[in-house]
């Protein structure tokens, strides 16, 4: 027989983590069925699952890699032009799945590849380096994305750095992005249904990842390096693997994103971006899918409920995020809290054990 | 010629990298953190000279040294209440404390002094000792504010370096940075040498938070923090931790962004620079001047 307490305790973490995500698509087509989904909230459901994804993966780098990337704006940034093109220059010729599927599979192939292109040479660095060359990337992302103009005529494709006019297309030429203006006029591609498919997706392939003997193997290069190193791990294709997977979610969000809107502007993915992602991959818990899950959704949703804390929600942000690094990492706050705890386990133990001994 | 005045641009601009750089590195290599809120420490110190020179006219001396005195206070009390309490804690969650300080900085500056950009009045342009220069029949001009940055740049430069290299307070701070536990054996109060390092820094950033506003006047909550990226990218470019490789990155940092700017593309000059960190760190990853650390087991 079938039992949940046969499973293995990751695996029915794994399941728990599912079950949120399924319940929580049930409980918004319930609102949504009873008319009671506000718009303000229903325009936020493709961005909280993308958010949710970039979370998820940021978290594979952070949480199981153990290393800082604060550019995985960047790898969104190029997994929504890059699909965002595909979608844009297919629609209406071909049906709308396969458009919509090519998207998501080129813009995750892209990112993919500049995760393999920044992080073979990169994840020789290590700490602080590598999350100041992430960062670098990013902003090259940005800036190189934000003065590149692109289009297509009966000639081929055009391409400029300068402005749009030095692409030198014929009269009836498109223009793909527009420079600062980015990509405009995009179809809306994104729906509920399909951030949940995907949201679920990610979380099959990263949580099989972690659970899976690649996962030990990464894990075991976080907790300590050299060890690692000296019972044979293959430390650059782990971490690569790990880094990598991390991109292609981050594209595919970065096109679900992307698609949810009409215009695409590369200002969008900043620094900025990277550490909301970050903050929320803080706040769910290093390491903890299922935090990040939840972290992503909530923090995504607040600041629509809290609307008038609007001004302060960075500033609460900030508080928050140094106030949980000192509260989780401080040897002595982490020892504090402990002899709390103790205390108050003493506390209560100890009434009974009296009574015993009268 | 314009390739000469594009140079002593970008020197200029470098000196204020390489000032913020130090701040950088100094931390860095004593307490073995990113201090990221760096880039807002400056930005505060911009403002203080803002409201005390430009709003209360106060003397443009008396009003950077007012923004050193307001820095110096706020280095210290951002490593007190939340650098200290994670000395011991894995490096990860310094760097991510420290990225919310710099967030909880701007988010203060902007809720006190609204995201609208101030003009921040140069604190040079009505001095009586620096005048602009002009060179080959005015072919080539430099402006005061140019002269006073490289000046003020080389001055503090050689000052920092007698500091660490011929005072016992410089002596501690290299022996905390090579071996924080043989250090405190040997009687050196490490916390206090390390509380020093984030006076100096912040101090240093308020320098260079003034001559930065003076040279590009636009003041909001966040012109610290590109600047700050790129000092940091200075200095990891230099080598971090290694003070005359602050310098050096800095200045041609500097030279690389202007350069890039007049001769490749505006857009794209801040790509370069990144560019350039990136290639760096790849072909020697301890930056021009930075000494190899080995890793023990």
């Amino acid at each position: 027989m079938f039992r949940l307490k046969n499973l293995r305790k990751s695996t029915k973490s794994n399941l728990i983590t599912f079950g949120i995500v399924i319940g929580f698509y049930l409980v918004i087509q319930l609102l949504s069925a009873l008319g009671m989904l506000s718009s303000s909230l229903s325009g936020q459901l493709v961005p909280i699952c993308a958010y949710v994804i970039l979370a998820i993966s940021l978290n594979l780098t952070v949480g199981i890699l153990g290393e800082l990337s604060l550019g995985h704006a960047g790898f969104m940034s190029v997994g929504a032009f890059s699909g965002t093109i595909v979608w844009t220059t297919l629609y209406g010729q071909v049906p709308n799945w396969l458009g919509l599927l090519l998207a998501f599979v080129v813009g995750g192939a892209v990112a993919g590849l500049f995760g393999f292109i920044v992080g073979v040479p990169v994840l020789r660095l290590s700490g602080d380096y590598l999350a100041i060359v992430t960062l670098a990337f990013g902003e090259i992302v940005k800036n190189v994305m934000n003065a590149c103009y692109l289009g297509y005529d009966s000639k081929g494709i055009h391409f400029s750095f300068k402005d749009a006019a030095s692409m030198g297309m014929e009269a009836d030429g498109t223009t793909i992005i527009n420079g600062a203006i980015g990509i405009t006029g995009i179809k809306k591609g994104s729906t509920f249904i399909l951030g949940i498919i995907l949201v679920i997706l990610t979380l099959v392939v990263i949580l099989n990842l972690i659970n899976s003997r690649a996962g030990r193997a990464i894990k075991s290069i976080r907790d300590n390096e050299i060890a690692a190193r000296s019972v044979g791990i293959n430390i650059t294709k782990y971490k690569l693997m790990a880094f990598i997977t991390s991109a292609v979610f981050a594209g595919i969000a970065g096109v679900l994103y992307s698609l949810n809107y009409s215009s695409l502007v590369a200002k969008k993915f900043d620094y900025n971006t990277s550490i909301l992602i970050l903050v929320f991959v803080v706040l769910g818990g290093i390491g903890n899918i299922r935090g990040s899950v939840i972290a992503a959704a909530l923090l995504t949703v607040l600041p629509e409920m809290l609307r008038s804390l609007n001004d302060y929600r960075m500033l609460i942000y900030a508080i928050v995020l140094i106030l949980v690094m000192i509260f989780s990492q401080s040897p002595q706050v982490v020892a504090w809290r402990k002899r709390m705890v103790e205390m108050f386990r003493g506390r209560f133990s100890k009434r009974p054990q009296a009574k015993e001994v009268q | 010629m314009q390739f000469l005045s594009y140079l002593i641009n970008g020197i200029s601009l470098g000196s204020v990298y390489a000032l913020i750089a130090l701040g950088y590195t100094m931390v860095y290599g004593i307490a073995k953190m990113l201090n990221f809120a760096h880039g807002d420490v400056i930005m505060i110190g911009s403002y203080v000279v803002f409201f005390a020179f430009g709003s209360f006219g106060l003397n443009p001396v008396l009003s950077i040294v007012l923004s050193m005195v307001v820095c110096t206070i706020l280095g210290v009390a951002i490593e007190r209440v939340a650098y200290r309490p994670l000395r011991e804690a894995p490096s990860l969650a310094v760097l991510i404390t420290a990225i919310g300080m710099s967030y909880l900085l701007q988010q203060v500056a902007q809720l006190m002094w609204t995201s609208n950009a101030k003009s921040f009045p140069s604190v040079v342009a009505n001095s009586s000792i620096f005048k602009p220069v002009s060179l080959f029949d005015g072919q080539l001009t430099i402006s005061a504010e140019t002269i006073v940055t490289i000046l003020a740049c080389v001055v503090i430069m050689v000052l920092l370096l007698y500091f660490i290299n011929c005072t016992s307070a410089g002596h501690a701070m290299q022996a905390v940075s090579e071996d924080r536990g043989a250090a405190q054996l040997m009687g050196v109060n490490v916390n206090a040498t390390i509380s020093l390092t984030f006076a100096i820094g912040s101090a240093l950033a308020a320098v260079a938070g003034a001559l930065l506003c003076s040279s590009y006047p636009s003041l909001q909550p966040t012109t610290g923090a590109m600047p700050g990226i790129k000092a940091f990218v200075a200095a990891v470019f230099g080598g971090i931790g290694s003070i005359p490789g602050a310098f050096l990155g800095g200045i041609l940092l500097g030279v690389i962004e202007n350069l890039s700017k007049a001769y490749i593309s505006t857009q794209l000059s801040d790509a370069i620079v990144f560019l350039v960190l990136i290639v760096v760190l790849l072909v020697k990853p301890t930056g021009l001047l930075g000494k190899k650390v080995n890793v023990k087991v």
